[in-house]
C-alpha cells in the first residue's frame, strides 16, 4: 500500500544528473494539466455551499465516479514508482499487495461494512465510532488519524519533489510549492467533490500516462512468453515470474516471507486494516448517491484495482526483461549505474516520444496530487467534524450553524496544507523521520479495524471495550516496533522464524496487535454493561434492518459483481501460480 | 455525477484527452518527417506516439461528445 518510502528515502543519497528532459510538447502537456485542475476546483466553487457539498461532494456521486475517485485517492505517484522498483527487486510477487492485499478488503467493504458507515450517515470513521462507542474511541481514532494524515501528506511532497528532481532535475522547492498550492487551491474551492472530481481526471491521466511503458515493453519483449524467457536467461538463479509457488519457506524467495504471512497479514488484517478503515479512501464512499452506489463503487474500485499491476508490476518485470542490471541504491551511487528505484522513469525515457513524455510525468505528478488531496480532505472533515466540532460545542455548549463549519472546512484545508509543507522541509533536514511516520501510520491501522469491525457485527461491544481495545492495540504494535528497533532478533519471535526478514516485520505485528485490540475489547466489553440494542439501530448487524435488493435485477447487484470479480482474482492467482 | 446540474466530469475528461490526442498526435507527425525533434526512443520506426494519440482522440472524443453540456440544453429547450 505505501511503498514509497523506502525509496524516497534511497532516494535522499542519490546525486546524479536529471534522468529526462522534456521538451516543449511534454511542457505544455503538463501545462494543461495544471490549467485543468485550477479550472475544475474555479468550477465547481459554485455547487459548493452546504457542509454536505464540501465535505460529501453532496452525496450525490455515482458508483462509478466514487469508485474511481476511491482507487485514484490511494494511487500516489511514489506508489507507482516504488512498486515498479519492488517488482525489479521482488518479481510478481509485489502483486500480492494489489491482489490478496487490496481485493478481498474491498469487496468486505462493499458488502459488508458499507451499509453501516452510509446508513449511520456518519461524516467520517472517527464519526462512526463516535455514534457506536462515544467520544473517547472517536477522539483518540480522530486525533491520532488527522495529526498522521497530515505528516504523511508532507512526507508524500516531499518524496514527490525528490523524485522530480532525481527525474527531471526540477528545484524540490519548486515542486512542492507548485503542486500543494494547485491542491490547496482546487481543494479549497470546492472541496471533496473538487477532489473527487480530479482524482477521476487524474486516474484516467494516470492509466493513459503510463499504459505506454507496459504496450511497448511487450512489444519489445516478445509478449510475456518472451518477456518470462528473457527474465530466465538474464537471472537463472532467480525465480521472479511465481506468485505462490516459492512462499512456502521463509528462504525460497526474495522478500524472504512465508504465505501465512502474505494470507493473515497482509490479506487479511493489513489490507482489510487500510481498505476499510482509512479515512482517506472510505470517505470518497460516503460521497455516493444512494446506499447501492456506496456498495458498488468499492466493487469497481476493485475491478480497476485489480489491473494497477499492469501499470506498475509489470513495467518492473519488463525491466528485468530488456534493462537486467539495474543496481541496489548503495551500489548504484558508489558505481555511478542507475539503481532498480529508477526503474519506471528508465522505462518511461526508453519508450516515449514527444508529449508521451510529458503525460507520463503528468501521469506521476497526477497520482501525487489525487493522494495529497486524499490526504488534505480527510483531514479537514476529521479536524471540523471530529476533532473541532465537539470541543467547541463542550466549551461553548452551542451548536453552530452549517457555514460555520464549511469555512472551518476550508481552514482547516489551508492549515493542512501548511502543516504538510513544513513536515516536507523538516523531513529535507531529518531524513530519517520518513521512516519513524510510516511506521506511526502503521501503529493505527490494524487496531482500528479491530475496533470498527467488532463494532459492526457484534453488538455486545461496549464503550470502554472499544476505547481500551483500540488503545491496547496501538500500545502493543508500537512496543513490538520498539522491541525489534531495540533487539532485531526479536523479529524471528514475532514473524515466528528466525529466516525472516523485515517485510514480514509488518505483518505480522499487524496480526498480533490486531489480536490485542479484539481480546481486550471482548474482555473489557464483557465486564462492562452493553447498549441497549434499539440504540444499535444503523449501526449494528442483527441491530438494523438493511434495505432488500431482492427486487433489483442480478446485474444492479453489488453481490454479482463482487463474486465476478473474486472470480477473476482466484483465476489470476491460479494463472500466475 | 453532477448530471443533472452543471457539467459532467466525464466532459472535462474528453476535452482534456482530446487537446492531449491532437497535440501528441500533431507533434509525434513532424517528428516522423524530423527525426531530429525528439530523442531517439526504442521502437521508435513504429511511430507509437500517432497510434498513441490517435488512441486519446478517439477516447477524448467519445467523452467530449457523450457528454458535452450543451446538449442537455438543447434537449431541455
Amino acid at each position: 500500500m505505501l511503498n514509497g518510502f523506502g525509496l524516497s528515502a534511497s532516494l535522499l543519497l542519490f546525486q546524479s544528473t536529471s534522468l529526462l528532459s522534456l521538451g516543449w510538447v511534454d511542457s505544455l502537456v503538463i501545462v494543461l494539466y495544471f490549467l485543468f485542475v485550477l479550472g475544475i476546483g474555479y468550477y465547481l466553487l459554485r455547487f459548493t455551499k452546504t457542509g454536505e457539498d464540501f465535505f460529501l461532494a453532496g452525496r450525490r456521486m455515482s458508483s462509478w465516479v466514487a469508485g474511481l475517485s476511491f482507487v485514484a485517492a490511494n494511487l500516489g505517484s511514489l506508489e507507482l514508482m516504488g512498486w515498479a522498483a519492488a517488482s525489479y527487486q521482488y518479481g510478481i510477487l509485489a502483486t500480492h499487495w494489489y491482489w490478496i492485499g487490496a481485493i478481498p478488503a474491498m469487496l468486505f467493504l462493499a458488502l459488508v461494512m458499507m451499509p453501516f458507515y452510509y446508513i449511520s450517515k456518519t461524516h467520517s470513521v472517527p464519526g462512526y465510532l463516535k455514534l457506536r462507542y462515544g467520544e473517547s474511541a472517536s477522539m483518540l481514532s480522530a486525533v491520532s488519524f488527522a495529526f498522521m494524515t497530515v505528516l504523511m501528506s508532507g512526507i508524500n511532497m516531499f518524496a514527490m519533489a525528490l523524485v522530480m528532481k532525481v527525474i527531471l532535475g526540477w528545484s524540490i522547492d519548486f515542486s512542492i510549492w507548485v503542486s500543494s498550492i494547485t491542491v490547496m487551491v482546487y481543494v479549497v474551492l470546492g472541496g471533496l467533490l473538487s477532489a473527487i472530481f480530479n482524482e477521476v481526471l487524474q486516474f484516467m491521466l494516470i492509466w493513459l500516462g503510463a499504459l505506454v511503458i507496459p504496450v511497448l515493453g511487450l512489444i519489445e519483449a516478445g509478449g510475456w512468453s518472451g518477456m518470462v524467457a528473457r527474465i530466465h536467461a538474464n537471472f537463472p538463479a532467480g525465480n521472479f515470474t511465481h506468485l505462490w509457488s516459492t512462499l512456502g519457506s521463509f528462504n525460497d524467495n526474495p522478500m524472504g516471507i512465508h504465505w501465512t504471512g502474505i494470507v493473515f497479514g497482509l490479506g487479511f488484517i493489513i489490507s482489510f486494516g487500510y481498505w476499510t478503515t482509512d479515512f482517506l479512501v472510505v470517505q470518497r464512499l460516503l460521497s455516493a448517491k444512494d446506499l447501492r452506489s456506496a456498495k458498488m463503487a468499492p466493487v469497481i474500485g476493485a475491478g480497476f484495482k485489480m489491473m494497477v499491476p499492469f501499470i506498475v508490476i509489470l513495467p518492473g518485470l519488463l525491466g528485468l526483461a530488456v534493462m537486467p542490471g539495474l543496481l541496489p541504491q548503495q551500489q548504484a551511487i558508489a558505481t555511478g549505474g542507475h539503481s532498480y528505484n529508477e526503474v519506471l522513469p528508465l522505462m518511461l525515457a526508453r519508450y516515449a516520444g514527444p508529449g508521451l513524455l510529458g503525460l507520463g510525468v503528468t501521469a506521476l505528478i497526477a497520482g501525487f496530487m489525487s493522494g495529497m488531496a486524499g490526504n488534505v480532505t480527510a483531514f479537514s472533515t476529521v479536524w471540523t467534524y471530529d476533532i473541532y466540532r465537539p470541543a467547541h460545542l463542550r466549551l461553548t455548549k452551542k451548536e453552530q450553524p452549517d457555514q460555520y463549519y464549511v469555512k472551518m472546512g476550508r481552514w482547516a484545508t489551508i492549515v493542512g496544507v501548511i502543516i504538510s509543507i513544513g513536515t516536507a522541509y523538516l523531513v529535507q533536514q531529518f531524513a530519517s523521520i520518513m521512516d519513524y511516520v510510516q511506521a506511526l501510520f502503521s501503529f493505527f491501522i490494524a487496531p482500528l479495524f479491530g475496533t470498527v469491525i467488532l463494532g459492526m457485527l457484534w453488538k455486545r461491544a461496549t464503550g470502554p471495550g472499544g476505547f481500551w481495545g483500540l488503545l491496547a492495540g496501538t500500545v502493543s504494535s508500537i512496543g513490538m516496533y520498539v522491541w525489534v528497533k531495540l533487539d532485531p532478533g526479536a523479529l524471528g519471535i514475532i514473524a515466528l522464524s528466525k529466516y525472516a526478514k523485515p517485510m514480514a516485520d509488518d505483518m505480522y505485528r499487524a496480526l498480533w496487535c490486531w489480536l490485542v485490540t479484539v481480546i481486550v475489547t471482548i474482555v473489557v466489553s464483557y465486564l462492562t454493561t452493553p447498549r441497549p440494542e434499539a440504540e444499535l439501530n444503523g449501526l449494528v448487524r442483527g441491530c438494523t434492518v438493511l434495505p432488500s435488493e431482492g427486487d433489483l435485477p442480478l446485474v444492479k447487484r453489488p453481490i454479482f459483481w463482487a463474486g465476478i470479480v473474486f472470480a477473476v482474482l482466484l483465476a489470476l492467482n491460479i494463472i500466475f501460480w | 455525477m453532477v448530471d443533472n446540474k452543471g457539467i459532467s466530469i466525464w466532459f472535462f475528461i474528453g476535452t482534456l484527452l482530446l487537446l492531449y490526442g491532437i497535440i501528441i498526435t500533431g507533434a509525434n507527425i513532424y517528428e516522423a518527417y524530423n527525426p531530429s525533434f525528439g530523442r531517439p526512443t526504442v521502437l521508435e520506426n513504429m511511430h507509437f506516439g500517432i497510434w498513441w494519440g490517435i488512441l486519446l482522440i478517439i477516447v477524448g472524443s467519445i467523452y467530449f461528445f457523450g457528454f458535452r453540456p450543451w446538449k442537455h440544453k438543447n434537449q431541455n429547450s
